[in-house]
């Protein structure tokens, strides 16, 4: 209701009233680019976003511009950070800052694509539930509920192990153990925007259900979930940096959290093999948070400081 | 209300069912069975042996027939045997089980006490310093990998100050008299109790703050003020009661993820929980044992969730006209 009198205002400021009803119906109501300016002035979220983008491209060129393999050993074993290496070599004299820059691709690429098959397996269960409800709704919730049961980390090293440690299947194992919250996150969105007017009217004017759920619906349920999509993602660089500490994901590949689990056993003789790859983790999903926060700010600016 | 207590049980065993099928198709999908590993350990054998294995153990029938008994034997409390111990997985967690309680439950408690405490201070002065630490705290909460957090704990107040034992859960030898016994347990469970409680910590100190601060805007908070109630008893009296749920349900969430929490901080401190058990099932493929600890994990979430809307409706009367 509210939202429907504020279209109008903001129609009327416009000088385009006649058209507010049908501009509602196709378009978002959410103003972008408002976000993106509020988002800017938010200094914390804004030092996150760039240090985020620094990462990331040390991800995607550091490896061709700094060509070596992180499986090699270069240095005595155990050397400290500053005598043969940058940040030392671990006990096989593996060079730790190699190890960091080409456990930033892996790192980032299998969170991403973990984030992204989670976000995608949430949204459309949450979708088809919130939108079709009755029977689909019940028979949907009740699978979420049940897997909701099964705790994640558990569930996700017996998938590892019945199955396979590769790359494939860690991500699938981190996307099936907690796609649930999206899952729900979007079904409550969709049952509260179901009701509004635009969509009625959507409605009205014979749009299918696939361009209601795609089209009218999930763009007005957008904020919510990139925020949470946002913190979805560093949750899932810690999620895989334990997969691969424990080391159940595969070994070939060089991850950040599979560098300290490498060096649990002599850790104590060498600091610098486990507390700069964590730094690592640390620092990059602390900026997920700081921009993760800065969202939630630049979306809902009058619940700032919450 | 009776009758969405009795509805919510069902619901809590039918879901118990479904892991219990989960579960045999995970047993299904994994490779080799029974028959296989005790092959193994004999040395080998002959393929009619084998056979004649495997009739026994009832693995020749129907896919459909093996599941109704495979649930039949997890109702009655029958894991299975593990391949590697030869002992009933049943026992082996069990076993394993008071190391895992005892820390996460320590450090459950803790957080919540905490969590709160800090959650009201901090709600007070929504502007002030303890409020900024609180949403810093926070953050590095969310940010920390917690078997990193272990480690860096073990190197700092093991390592370079060592007022602390670095791994294990009892010295060698053990001290003679029960209490110096208890004492030593304790003081082995510092370190990774710490470890554990300071994200939980981080994550109660946001929501209560959070919640707490709702709450004091509301109305009556408002009345009980002009009433000329002290502040503390407007706190804890009055608004705290309504502030707690949110930390009420997240503590019963985390209840249930007692397993979860605890596989990484043992692995790290190298306690002998349910955490390590499953780890290092895993590595020697003793998928009895590791289907076990997902069964239990899952049954504790299922009986957690029950116990928290309990709880909850206990301290909310509105829930009750709605389920």
């Amino acid at each position: 209701m509210e939202t429907g009198t504020q279209k109008l205002t903001e129609g009327a400021e416009a000088g385009t009233g006649v058209f507010v009803f049908e501009e509602s119906t196709s378009k978002p109501e959410i103003k972008w680019r408002e976000t993106v300016r509020l988002f800017c002035s938010n200094i914390a979220a804004l030092l996150g976003f760039i240090v985020l983008v620094v990462f990331v491209l040390a991800g995607i060129f550091g490896p061709t511009l700094y060509p070596a393999d992180p499986f090699e050993l270069v240095a005595a074993p155990l050397s400290g950070p500053g005598e043969f290496t940058l940040l030392g070599a671990d006990y096989l004299g593996r060079d730790v800052f190699i190890g960091i820059l080409y456990g930033t691709r892996a790192t980032l690429l299998i969170a991403l694509t973990a984030t992204l098959v989670t976000v995608f397996i949430g949204i459309t269960v949450g979708a088809l539930a919130g939108f079709y409800g009755g029977m689909i709704d019940n028979v949907l919730m009740r699978i979420t509920e049940f897997f909701q049961v099964l705790p994640p980390l558990v569930f996700s090293m017996v998938i590892v192990a019945v199955f396979s440690s590769d790359i494939l299947v860690v991500i699938l194992a981190i996307a099936v153990t907690t796609w649930t919250t999206e899952a729900r996150l979007t079904r409550a969105e969709f049952l509260k925007i179901k009701e509004r007017e635009y969509v009625l009217a959507a409605r009205a004017m014979g749009a299918s259900n696939l361009r209601m759920i795609t089209r009218v619906i999930l763009p007005n349920a957008m904020p919510p979930l990139v925020i949470a999509i946002t913190l979805r993602i560093g949750i899932t660089i810690i999620y895989e940096a334990a997969l691969s500490f424990l080391g159940l994901t595969d070994p070939d590949v060089m991850t950040w959290g599979k560098m300290i689990g490498l060096s649990r056993d002599f850790f104590f003789d060498a600091w610098w093999t486990v507390t700069f790859p964590g730094l690592a983790i640390l620092l990059v999903v602390l900026c997920i948070a700081l921009v993760g926060d800065g969202l939630n700010d630049a979306f809902n600016p009058k619940l700032r400081g919450r | 209300m009776k009758l969405a207590i009795i509805q919510r049980i069902l619901l809590g065993f039918v879901l118990v069912i479904a892991v219990i099928v989960l579960n045999f198709f995970l047993l299904q999908a994994a490779p080799g069975d029974v028959v296989d590993a005790m092959l193994a350990e004999a040395g080998g054998g002959d393929p009619e042996l084998a056979a004649k294995l495997r009739a026994s153990y009832g693995l020749d029938q129907p896919v459909f027939i093996q599941m109704l008994k495979y649930l039949g034997q997890v109702l009655k409390g029958d894991l299975g045997y593990s391949f590697y111990y030869d002992e009933s997985v049943t026992e082996l967690i069990l076993g394993h089980l008071p190391t895992t309680l005892m820390l996460t439950l320590s450090a459950l408690v803790i957080a919540v006490v905490m969590g709160t405490l800090f959650g009201v201070y901090a709600a007070m002065k929504p502007k002030g310093f303890f409020s900024n630490f609180v949403t810093v705290f926070s953050l590095f909460g969310y940010a920390t990998p917690v078997f990193w957090l272990g480690m860096i704990i073990l190197l700092v107040f093991a390592l370079y100050i060592p007022l602390f034992p670095a791994y294990g859960i009892r010295s060698i030898p053990e001290p003679e008299h029960w209490f110096d016994r208890f004492l030593d347990i304790v003081n082995h469970l510092v370190l990774p109790t710490f470890t554990l409680a300071i994200l939980y910590l981080a994550n109660y100190s946001r929501i209560s703050r959070a919640s707490m601060l709702d709450v004091l805007g509301a109305d009556y908070i408002r009345t009980a003020r002009t009433k000329g109630l002290s502040e503390p008893k407007v706190i804890f009296k009055h608004a705290l009661k309504n502030a707690a749920l949110p930390v009420v349900t997240l503590a019963g969430l985390q209840l249930g993820q007692v397993f979860s929490g605890a596989v990484l901080v043992e692995t790290v401190f190298s306690l002998p929980g349910v955490g390590p058990l499953l780890y290092e099932s895993i590595v020697r493929r003793d998928y009895p044992v590791i289907l076990g600890v997902l069964f239990g994990a899952a049954v504790t979430t299922i009986v957690a969730n029950i116990i928290t809307d309990l709880i909850y409706q206990r301290m909310d009367p509105r829930i009750q006209s709605i389920t």
